[in-house]
């Protein structure tokens, strides 16, 4: 296609484009500009309620109560006072044997998919059940944890409800090890190979080391989830008014105590249950912020 | 060109020297493509080695093969004869690891552990079963690495915030102080300035008293500083249109620049290649 | 030297075939973390085998009518799912329907530079905290915050709207619309999260070319941004998707666990996982056993909505 003209644009008869922007146009924009706008404010409105609510009806319980909702068991029904204390105790130990559990297995699975066999058939399947395993509803590994621990040892107990949470942690820890892993370059593995170090000695002494940050960050963010559930706690740590006198007895969490009051038809239980959310969102946070300025601490 | 393939040992000038590694005939292929191309070529004791080339020619790929580092790649396959001391690198008896002992290495970019400088040193000595003093071994290497004046004072300081140049004589040292008897050098100089260059160069002088060097280097003069004997390596490309290496010529470090004897060592150490 | 010694007075034959612990230890450090790759694969299996081993009488029993049928009566033993099926989708479509354009809007802003930075890192600071606030919280939330809240709302859309089957039964304290509502809260951050990330990866230079035709931010995000992040997008949804299928606090809280399937969303209705947390406690025999049958059919549901998603994500790396 030759033009007989050089100049293409000559061409173009006038009045073919708009001369500038039209109206049209920009108020598609203003409009589109606030539509967004409002959705930022539709969504940050029950998120700041949760927080405010959390905070009015958490703190002056907290405060009202100082210290004894830390020191005191939970009050029978239509008691005042009482507190939580065996509950937090319980969410800790809960959250405890779960991390035992699963920091083991995830970190060295971990270092099986990137040290020995990154890529090969085997990574590929461990890949494929990590994201399976991260999608299981948590429900689901509460009933997988009665059914290996709670139906074996004929009761429930704290360390059922450990392994119910550590089916849950189990993806997060993999995955943030295998980050941590990655990011160590290779000419570090070769310098290990060079002077003679065996596998074992080169990962325990200078690989996993230098993880270190990576999986401080993967074991935080699966306590913060794993604090958090209740569901997968429901039929395997159960609940207990009392402080757990062993591993092998129900214990009380926090998650199922905010449950158990919350759903109470008594006005103390529901405040207990207000204070128990701050107390475990506080946790939560506080958890997730320190994850965020360990992985700041790379080694590389 | 003579096809290198038939060609045998194009070097007789190593055969009076005490042998310390020998290779016959090695070819190495990554999955269905030959890197190197039939090999002869032997290592003298207490001499520095050094193998030149344009890149892409194998010298790199040949040097880790005298430590079985190409272990690491999965498709990495070496064909042909490799011997240390008259055993067979590539035996079936043979432990990768217990070769990498006694035949260290050194890489292109330095790559010093996450540790302290005395940790990065003692750590190399720890896992190979050393049992003596430590600390007497740390400054022995590190001063047999031209390192200790400037590191003496900062042991516990982390190797990682070292300069580059320092970083390599830590390497260098890490190496050293596990009593290897053969050194690969794998382009040691190339991330470094000049001075450095030459204080790496003036310490491969000394450590040859002790040790067996082969450096690959794609710097000429430092090849002719450095080496007693140079490998000139070439890359030729197949009817296929891969490309593979081969040795093109191994003499005295002398010969090789002063009077080499096939064309292509001459257009190559006079500048006038690629 | 000791080293020096122990290295050269023997062969390396010798010494690589003499028993050596450090070796040992090596090669059984390598069979653990072999062993613990192949636990991850058998701990899914394991999880599958223990619902099926429980369920079994259930599934011998009702077989795949089960799924069809409403009927949920321990005392006659005649178990059937449907409620709860149906309740577990309806709930979690109406928490997408909310939350997905919510969710994209508020991605979509947080990606472009509407705001100063210094303002836009704390604001998707807080929008992933919020991913870390636990279910039943929220659903405590949904309790006594929410519901009390839109309950006058929903009576007078009630009177006005009562023809409607949707609207057709006066709002009751649990329900279903107030368990979508929070169940759209909690994935919304899981949705702003992955679209943002989507949407600041699409290439730069794309940009670039659109404004350089004279087109306007918005034509640009609409036209040119938008769709290719898309599939990053539709990945998170169906993420989401999974999460609101198997959440089970709000649900339990929320939604009244009625057994009766009803057109209308003001009415108590109920979902799988509901129905599990409720009724666990005091179930034996064949009951417990269709409660597995039912963890079965979640697990079957959330496992095919998040292999789609991934499948979605993982196209949508490529493309990257």
């Amino acid at each position: 296609m030759t033009t007989q003209s050089d100049n293409v644009l000559e061409d173009i008869a006038p009045g073919t484009f708009d001369t500038e922007v039209t109206s049209g146009r920009k108020n598609f924009g203003k409009l589109m500009t606030g539509l967004v706008i409002g959705c930022v404010v539709v969504a940050i409105l029950p998120l700041g309620s949760i927080i405010f609510m959390l905070l009015k009806n958490g703190l002056s319980r907290l405060f009202q109560d100082f210290p004894s909702v830390f020191t005191e068991l939970p009050p029978p029904p239509l008691v005042d006072g009482g507190g939580f204390s065996n509950a937090i105790v319980g969410t800790l130990i809960t959250c405890l044997i779960g991390a035992l559990i699963s920091l083991p297995v995830g970190i060295l699975t971990a270092i099986y998919t990137i040290e020995f066999g990154r890529g090969n058939k085997l990574s590929q399947f461990v890949r494929f059940c990590t994201n399976v395993l991260s999608g299981v509803p948590s429900i689901i590994a509460g009933l997988f944890a009665y059914g290996i621990v709670v139906l074996t040892m004929g009761n429930f107990s704290a360390i059922a409800g450990g392994v119910a949470l550590s089916v849950l942690m189990m993806p997060i820890i993999i995955r943030t090890a295998e980050e941590g892993l990655k990011s160590i370059p290779s000419e570090v593995r070769q310098g290990l190979v060079g002077i003679g170090a065996t596998n074992f000695q080169g990962v325990a002494s200078v690989i996993l080391p230098a993880t270190l940050p990576f999986i401080a960050t993967g074991a935080t963010l699966a306590l913060a989830r794993a604090a958090g559930e209740t569901a997968p706690l429901l039929f395997t740590a159960l609940f207990n008014q009392f402080q757990a006198r062993s591993l092998k007895e129900p214990i009380a969490t926090l998650s199922v105590l905010i449950y158990n009051f919350a759903i109470a038809p008594y006005k103390n239980q529901n405040e207990l249950a207000w204070a128990a959310a701050l107390v475990i969102v506080a946790l939560i946070m506080t958890v997730s912020v320190l994850s965020r300025t360990l992985t700041a601490r790379k080694v590389y | 060109m003579t096809n290198p393939s038939t060609r045998p040992n194009p070097s007789s000038a190593t055969l009076s020297e005490d042998i310390v590694i020998t290779t016959e005939n090695v070819s190495i292929f990554y999955g269905a493509f030959q890197a190197v191309r039939n090999v002869y070529l032997d290592i003298p004791k207490n001499k520095v080695v050094a193998f030149i080339g344009p890149s892409g020619c194998g010298k790199s790929t040949l040097l880790r093969c005298y430590n079985r580092l190409n272990d690491l790649i999965p498709s990495a396959r070496v064909e042909g004869k490799v011997t240390y001391q008259n055993i067979d690198l590539y035996d079936p008896k043979v432990d990768p690891v217990e070769v990498r002992r006694r035949i260290g290495m050194v890489f292109q970019r330095p790559n010093p552990f996450p540790k302290s400088i005395y940790e990065n040193i003692a750590f190399g000595a720890r896992v190979n079963g050393y049992k003596g003093d430590m600390d007497e071994l740390v400054e022995r290497s590190l001063r047999g690495a031209a390192l200790w004046d400037e590191t003496k004072d900062k042991l516990k300081q982390s190797g990682l915030a070292l300069s580059g140049g320092q970083q390599q004589r830590l390497c260098i040292a890490r190496t050293i102080a596990i009593e290897p008897e053969v050194i690969l050098m794998d382009e040691p100089c190339s991330a470094l300035d000049p001075i450095s260059t030459l204080r790496v160069e003036d310490l491969m002088h000394e450590l040859k008293q002790r040790f067996t060097i082969i450096i690959v280097t794609h710097n000429m003069q430092q090849a002719s500083r450095v080496a007693d004997y140079t490998g000139f390596f070439n890359a030729e490309a197949t009817e296929g249109g891969s490309r593979f290496g081969y040795l093109v010529e191994y003499d005295k470090t002398e010969s090789i620049f002063n009077a080499p004897k096939q064309k292509a060592t001459q257009d190559y150490v006079s500048g006038r290649f690629g | 030297m000791t080293l020096q010694t122990i290295a050269h007075s023997e062969t390396l034959i010798e010494s690589s075939q003499k028993f050596n612990p450090v070796r040992l230890v090596d090669r059984i450090f390598y069979w653990v973390t072999v062993a613990m790759a192949i636990a991850i694969g058998v701990i899914l299996l394991w999880i599958t085998w223990s619902l099926l081993s429980i369920a079994f009488p259930a599934i011998a029993k009702f077989n795949i009518g089960f799924l069809f049928s409403t009927s949920w009566n321990p005392v006659q033993d005649s178990f059937g799912a449907l409620p709860q099926i149906t309740g577990t989708i309806v709930s979690s479509i109406i928490a997408l329907l909310f939350a997905v354009p919510l969710g994209v809007g508020v991605a979509v802003f947080l990606s472009e530079n509407f705001l100063p930075s210094k303002l836009q890192t704390p604001l998707a600071f807080v929008v992933e905290l919020l991913a870390a606030v636990p279910s039943v919280v929220y659903g405590m939330w949904g309790i006594f915050v929410l519901v009390p809240f839109i309950l006058p709302g929903l009576q007078t859309i009630h009177n006005l709207f009562g023809w409607f089957p949707l609207f057709s039964t006066a709002p009751s304290t649990r329900q279903m619309f107030a368990t979508a509502l929070v169940l759209a809260i909690m994935i919304l951050p899981t949705i702003i999260a992955i679209s943002r990330d989507s949407l600041l990866s699409v290439s730069p230079q794309l940009r670039q070319g659109a404004y350089g035709l004279g087109a306007t931010r918005w034509e640009t995000l609409v036209q040119v941004i938008v769709p290719s992040a898309l599939s990053g997008i539709i990945g998170s949804v169906m993420l989401a998707l999974g999460r609101a299928l198997g959440e089970t606090m709000a649900a339990a809280m929320l939604i009244g666990n009625s057994n009766r399937i009803s057109a209308s969303l003001f009415a108590p209705a109920s979902t799988i996982s509901a129905m599990i947390a409720n009724q666990f406690a005091e179930a034996s025999g064949l009951q417990k056993s269709s409660l597995f049958y039912l963890a079965l059919v979640l697990m079957v549901l959330t496992l095919v909505v998040n292999v789609l998603a991934e499948i979605i994500v993982s196209k949508f790396q490529q493309v990257e």
